[in-house]
């Protein structure tokens, strides 16, 4: 016996109260905290074309972090993508010494981004092994082939039209990079809050055994997610690739975890169930902008990981400790 | 307009920001950026070092010296992009990738600021010019060099390589031969490969030493195989006897120099690498010398240097270590 009571509110919470107590508006006043105290800090920060320099150091990670989002909403992860960005690359630079052109090129890379994909959702879906073991071997698997074809080479001469996936503006300072991240995340934000396969990711992560018996194909489901993080990866290889006109089988290295940090810091929980695309959006933000104005003030990169790493931290542990004091 | 303003507001407040500790803010200075392929590096270190000497030199000179966590080129890109936001008169630049860093490169060229590479190079169109640590000749000559000055009455020497299919040491040994002219009396009597593997290295260095019982000194152009004929040397109680010298590295040889199994052997110095960039940097970007085959570009102490077809130029002999500085350099590279 507790005497612990339980408050029923006499009210729901306003639409606007709900928004506003949000973890996206958190994230939000942690980005506008980031984007003043970065004017401040350097007199270079406020700059178009270096503010346009700056989406770079997010814009591909991010398209791999909404899919990835999207994934661990669904219980699962995927620690594959940085080194199914180094296969598709090498891929791509093997095309370019059999003279491929450019649309060649990024069916091949989005072509192996879908076959790693599918690979990973056979090996989950249809072995029933857990992602985090399968992944973590196809991190090894996939990259260890860039290895072996490449070694220490690196295939280069790609075509000067290639060069626009990566380099290329729309519009004055608006590159396409920051225009696909910004389409495909919208593709992933209808995808994940306004679809009926929206509503089956989320069911998935909080009951799977519940979400099969409801009638979702829960096997499917995540094969597809597998599919659609394969694809994003092709994605984001095509562009590193054309940003840095090379192909080493190190492209990419460690970006998994950057990946998962903002997939978290996004407010995805870790364990499935909850989270939603414009927190994973705001998160893409604040990580780019802290690095861009660390890199303004010529901190060290060791220094960038820790303030990133106590950013997740204090962003995740402040909500649960505000809860704990308010009792 | 209004953007304007507010930017020129921010800029105005900022220099309260200064007093968070950047020094970005001392215009009058010409900031050249030494980027390294990572931080916490002895050699880079090192380096680094010598760029402050070189600035001190100068004057007005203010060295930002950064680079990535990891040796990659995607952490060096990231680091690029910030310095061209900064607008930093030069980048001198040891690269993770020759290929990957161009695109970045190139942008920072397009925005006026001097670019060049050294230790490690970029492609040709992703610099002004690169400088080498030393050249092949510079090196076959100094590998010669340093067994022949510690017989003056001649001798006989032996070649201990890595695998015989190395680049680099063929190419050295290959310009040693040249130049055995300028050595009489020394014959160089066999050449063996240790495959760049200790044990192995450790085994051909004993059987030079039975085979040759007058063998005056082993020449290893290769950091593993020196250190190798080194303990080979004075586990046989040889050392004081026969020499070994050639490409070592100072954190390495320092139990030879001590033992005696090696007088001195040599290797690029870093800091001197790292003032001879800043140098040539601060030179390029006022304009007091150009980047272009033929020319000549003076760096302080080092003298100078002229520039190849590639604009690519090496920067001095070897640097050589022995008893008098080991103990200065071992803790740094």
């Amino acid at each position: 016996m507790t005497d612990r009571t339980r408050v029923i509110p006499d009210r729901l919470q306003s639409p606007l109260e709900r928004h506003l107590k949000s973890w996206e508006s958190l994230l939000i006043l942690v980005a506008v905290a980031v984007f003043v105290a970065n004017s401040f800090a350097s007199p270079y920060f406020l700059n178009a074309w270096n503010l346009s320099d700056a989406t770079f150091n997010f814009t591909e990670k991010a398209m791999i972090a909404f899919a990835m989002a999207l994934l661990i909403i669904s219980g699962e992860i995927d620690l594959s993508v940085a080194s199914i960005i180094a296969l598709a690359s090498t891929a791509m630079g093997a095309a370019v010494q059999f003279g491929v052109d450019t649309p060649g090129l990024v069916l091949i890379g989005l072509g192996v981004g879908l076959i790693c994909g599918a690979f990973n959702g056979f090996l989950v879906t249809v072995m029933g092994l857990p992602s985090i073991v399968v992944t973590i071997g196809t991190m090894s698997l996939f990259r260890g082939i860039s290895y072996i074809v490449l070694g220490d080479q690196a295939y280069r001469g790609y075509p000067s039209d290639f060069a626009f996936f990566g380099q290329g503006y729309v519009f004055w300072v608006i590159s396409f990079e920051f225009v696909l991240f910004a389409i495909l995340a919208l593709i992933h934000a209808i995808l994940l809050h306004k679809t009926n396969f929206g509503r089956a990711v989320y069911a998935i992560g909080n009951n799977p055994t519940g979400a099969l018996f409801s009638g979702i194909r829960v096997a499917r489901v995540k094969f597809i997610l597998f599919l659609l993080t394969g694809l994003m990866s092709g994605i984001a290889a095509i562009c590193l690739t054309s940003r840095l006109g090379s192909t080493r089988p190190s492209i990419a290295f460690g970006w998994e975890l950057e990946i998962v940090t903002m997939v978290v810091l996004g407010g995805v929980s870790i364990l499935g169930g909850s989270g939603s695309i414009v927190g994973v959006v705001i998160a893409a933000f604040v990580m780019g902008l802290v690095t861009f104005g660390l890199g303004l003030l010529n901190v060290p990169g060791i220094v960038m990981s820790i303030v990133i790493g106590a950013l997740l931290i204090s962003v995740i542990a402040l909500p649960r400790l505000w809860q704990k004091w308010r009792g | 307009m209004k953007r304007r303003t507010f930017t020129s507001l921010v800029a105005g407040l900022s220099l309260g920001a200064s007093l968070l500790g950047t020094s970005a803010m001392a215009q009058d200075n010409m900031r050249i950026a030494l980027v390294v392929k990572a931080l916490g590096i002895g050699f880079f270190e090192a380096a680094a070092e010598g760029a402050e000497e070189a600035a001190t030199e100068l004057g007005n000179v203010e060295i930002i010296y950064t680079g990535p966590t990891d040796t990659t080129a995607e952490g060096q890109i990231e680091v690029i992009n910030s310095l061209i936001a900064q607008g930093v008169d030069a980048i001198a630049i040891s690269a993770n990738d020759p290929d990957a860093l161009v695109p970045a490169l190139k942008r920072a060229m397009q925005r006026g600021i001097t670019v060049i590479s050294w230790d490690s190079g970029v492609a040709e169109d992703g610099r002004q010019m690169h400088l080498n640590p030393s050249s092949n000749a510079l090196i076959g000559n100094m590998i010669i060099k340093l067994a022949a000055d510690h017989l003056p009455d001649g001798g006989e020497v032996a070649v201990l390589s890595a695998s015989a299919t190395a680049t680099n040491q063929n190419i050295w040994i290959e310009e040693m031969n040249k130049v055995m002219g300028n050595y009489p009396g020394i014959n160089v009597v066999s050449t063996v490969y240790g495959d760049d593997l200790a044990d192995k290295s450790y085994r051909e260095a004993q059987g030079l030493m039975q085979s040759h019982p007058d063998l005056d000194a082993i020449i290893a152009p290769t950091s593993v195989g020196i250190v190798a004929a080194a303990q080979a040397v004075a586990d046989a109680g040889k050392a004081g006897e026969i020499n070994v010298t050639g490409l070592g590295l100072p954190s390495e040889m320092a139990g030879a120099i001590e033992s005696g199994a090696s007088k001195s052997f040599a290797i690029w110095n870093p800091i001197d690498l790292g003032y001879s960039a800043t140098m040539i940097a601060h030179a390029l970007a006022t304009e007091a010398a150009t980047a272009e085959p033929g020319s000549e570009i003076p760096m302080g102490r080092m003298g100078s240097v002229t520039l190849d077809d590639t604009n690519a130029s090496a920067m001095a002999d070897p640097f050589v270590y022995d008893a008098s500085n080991i103990d200065q350099f071992k803790s740094i590279f």
